[in-house]
């Protein structure tokens, strides 16, 4: 610690304290010039004119709770830990206790002081960790690591038990049913693109357009061709790949950077043409009374149309509307293991080893007589795929596609499933789904903070934890297979 | 022929706005290969900065445009700056050294942050002003009764926008943080060797890539006359194209890259048609892209184990 503190305070060092409390000082007159002109002064319509609100006491609190935030935390970095939990715990009970002008100040208070309290304990056993490791690895790391595969397997088992059993549970209401099925929706890309960004390295900042290319695809084909699901599907699917080969094409070859950016606008373009090609896409308005999925040509309907039979006729039930609910519920959850079984599969095939490798180093992999372009693009292609199948359920259960659900916000909420999850990690994608979409619907009420929250959060995980809640990026074959690489370790 | 000259005047009003932006794109890029996603948000709260430091001396009541809007800039240039400090220091800084694609995530994580925290300080809604500068001079008249006409605003943005080219023509190549500047770009660990303070230099390199954003914003902020949280988004995929264009790492590839932009979507949106215009930047990109990725004026990228 005596180390580390001679490098934070340069020239003659001061006393931790003190130089805490400077630290601190700096970053709330920083927090002060940042925060002061946007949010202090708030444009407002007046009669026609713009004029500017003030708000500076809001402003004031949040510095105040900025600065207390800060010394906490220069205090935990100089070793001082008891005096950083004692600030956390004041910040926490004056979130709770005081009357705060605002909300959104309260729960900064008290975010702040959960993080300070969270961050002291996580160093502490990061210290300790480090002291474990500091000895060779030998067999009983070997053990712990078959442990923590054991219990990965368990949990994904245990997972996929939990939403075979979900809709035959007395709770299972229609809220919930659709709340599971946009969750698994949100999986199934999460894993789609987690090929893409988490396998193959390529930053795919415009997947929902691939989504609406599916989307679009089956709307059109099922309305004005007649087109059913399943036939309308493999098509979905084959045009947002074709897409992706043709915008990966040109761009692949290149920085993985311009990938990114060109993603990026594609994403927007989609949406710019769906939004003016009127006599396609219905502009705004969007597609309307798409034909919904029937179990296997017996709709879920109340009565049935002329000479029909109803799924709960076909099977002498009472009608139900949850019955559609858990059908699409299940279908989504075939859907979405098929992406992830491929995964799963393809990672050991020659390609999918290919993806780990050029993420990992693409000069060696050149070396070696890979293509990368074409390589990538497998990867592009496959992701896009499977973007194109969700598209298609996600047309067939709503019934209705517009533009207004295919904006950059959504691709973010995607990438940031992904980034929590751990990029390439399966289990960590499906907990990172579940996680995100649970705290969205759990906090509705604030929905407006909710993609700052999401903006901080991916800035955050890659600072604190880059590799995501469950890291995963161990190649997935290895050549004299795991055990006997923490063997070689130990002995060397 | 009347039509084509306004259109060209438009045009490069439009280039000298993504010339300063594109800017901030190449310069990111040159020190540190990297592309600073959250940079079309920098520019949008320039433009933000600036609408409410404009409104602000409406109401302490310095009517005398000059100073006023002199002021303006100044505070908008310092406080947009800042911001690019903070977003280097907070979510760029501790990632170096780290896999590939997290400065990435983190520039847009950044991005989505700054576009969120504008849109609930400052309302979802777009923002007019009146226009602070008005009139201009009649360059020619058609038979038809076609008026060219170069606005004191227009006149106003291109000379401002090569005054500062001038002036960051000077900085980059005769003081010493240009020097400093030049040699991180050449070889970062050398120049740490030398003694110059690396950390720092890429500091000031997005400081100053910020405030000539928020010149930018300053000009946009008086042109359309509207703004809203949102313009960043494209504004920065336009200029990162112009960056391209231009031969990304290049600086005077970026103004070249800027105005050719500017005069490209002016003239599509004249001719062609005004939904698609931004249709029009992005196909520019694809193609540069295809044909020519290293630009106009750039040279080919040699990738270094």
């Amino acid at each position: 610690m005596a180390v580390a503190n001679s490098v934070v305070a340069p020239a003659a060092p001061l006393p931790p304290v003190l130089a805490a409390l400077k630290d601190a000082v700096l970053v709330a007159l920083v927090a002060m010039a940042l925060t002061g002109p946007i949010v202090g002064l708030q444009t407002v319509d007046a009669g026609g004119r713009l004029t500017v609100d003030m708000r500076f006491t809001e402003v004031a609190l949040g510095i105040v709770i900025v600065f207390f935030g800060r010394f906490g935390l220069a205090l935990g970095e100089r070793g001082l830990a008891l005096p950083a939990y004692g600030v956390g715990a004041l910040l926490m009970v004056a979130g709770f206790l005081l009357p705060w002008p605002a909300e959104l100040l309260k729960v900064l208070a008290v975010a702040a002081g959960i993080a300070l309290v969270v961050r002291g304990i996580a160093g502490q056993l990061k210290e300790r960790r480090t002291q474990a490791v500091l000895r060779a690895p030998d067999e009983e790391d070997a053990k712990a690591e078959r442990l923590r595969r054991l219990v990965t397997r368990g949990l994904g088992f245990a997972m996929l038990a939990a939403a075979v059993l979900l809709p035959m549970m007395p709770f299972a209401n229609s809220y919930i049913m659709d709340t599971a099925i946009r969750v698994m929706t949100y999986m199934m890309l999460a894993w789609g693109l987690n090929i893409v960004v988490g396998l193959a390295g390529l930053l795919d900042l415009g997947y929902v357009a691939f989504y609406a290319v599916g989307a679009y695809t089956y709307s059109i084909l099922s309305k004005d061709f007649g087109f059913g699901f399943w036939g309308a599907l493999p098509i979905a699917g084959a045009l947002a790949a074709s897409f992706g080969i043709l915008l990966g094409f040109p761009v692949l070859r290149l920085r993985g950077d311009y990938l990114a950016i060109v993603t990026l606008g594609f994403g927007e373009i989609i949406r710019i043409v769906l939004l003016n090609w009127t006599s396609f896409s219905g502009g705004p308005n969007g597609i309307g009374s798409i034909p919904r999925l029937t179990f296997f040509g017996y709709p879920f309907a109340r009565r049935a149309p002329e000479g029909e039979v109803t799924f709960h006729q076909l099977f002498g039930l009472d009608f139900s509307p949850l019955h559609r609910a858990v059908f699409f519920f299940y279908l989504i959850l075939v859907l979405a293991l098929v992406v992830n079984f491929f995964t799963i599969r393809i990672r050991r095939l020659p390609v999918g080893r290919a993806w780990e490798a050029l993420r990992e180093d693409e000069i060696a992999c050149r070396a070696l007589g890979i293509n990368p372009t074409n390589t990538k693009l497998t990867a592009f292609a496959i992701g896009a795929m499977f973007a194109g199948f969700a598209g298609s359920f996600f047309a067939t259960t709503q019934s209705f596609v517009s533009p207004e659900s295919f904006t950059f916000l959504e691709s973010a909420m995607i990438l940031a499933i992904v980034v929590l999850g751990g990029m390439g990690s399966q289990l960590g994608v499906a907990l990172a789904a579940i996680l995100i979409i649970g705290l969205t619907e759990a906090f509705r009420g604030l929905a407006e903070y909710r993609m700052l929250v999401f903006g901080l959060g991916m800035v955050m995980i890659m600072v604190w934890r880059p590799r995501g809640l469950l890291a995963h990026r161990d190649p997935t074959v290895l050549l004299h297979g795991r055990k006997s690489v923490l063997k070689k370790g130990a002995a060397a | 022929m009347e039509y084509l000259v306004q259109q060209v005047i438009n045009g490069v009003t439009l280039g000298s706005v993504y010339a300063l932006i594109a800017i901030g794109y190449t310069m990111v890029y040159g020190i540190i290969g990297m592309i600073n996603f959250a940079h079309g948000e920098v520019y949008m709260i320039g433009a933000f900065t600036s609408l409410i430091g404009i409104i602000v001396m409406g109401l302490l009541g310095v009517t005398w445009v000059p100073l006023a809007l002199f002021m303006v800039l100044l505070a908008s240039m310092a406080i947009t700056a800042l911001y690019g400090w903070s977003v280097e220091r907070v979510a760029y800084r501790p990632l170096r050294g780290s896999f590939r694609l997290a400065p990435l995530i983190s520039a847009i994580g950044v991005s989505i942050f700054l576009q969120n925290y504008v849109q609930i300080s400052q309302g979802a809604r777009p923002k007019p002003i009146p226009p602070v500068i008005r009139g201009g001079f009649e360059l020619m008249t058609s038979s038809s009764g076609f008026t060219v006409t170069l606005s004191y605003l227009q006149l106003f943005i291109i000379v401002l926008t090569i005054v500062l080219m001038v002036g960051f023509t000077y900085l980059i190549t005769q003081t010493s943080l240009g020097r400093a500047q030049r040699a991180c770009e050449q070889d970062r660990t050398m120049a740490s060797l030398i003694g110059i303070d690396v950390d720092r230099t890429i500091s000031m390199t997005f400081v100053m890539g910020a405030a000539l954003a928020a010149v930018a914003g300053m000009m946009v902020t008086l042109y359309y006359g509207v703004i809203d949280f949102y313009i960043g988004f494209l504004a920065g995929i336009k200029a990162f194209t112009a960056a391209v264009l231009g031969g990304i790492g290049s600086l005077p590839g970026a103004v070249l890259g800027g105005l050719l932009i500017g005069l490209i979507e002016a003239l599509w949106s004249a001719y062609f048609s005004v939904e698609y215009k931004d249709v029009a930047a992005f196909t520019i990109l694809v193609l540069v892209l295809l044909f020519r990725p290293s630009g106009l004026l750039g040279r080919p990228e040699i990738e270094k184990v």
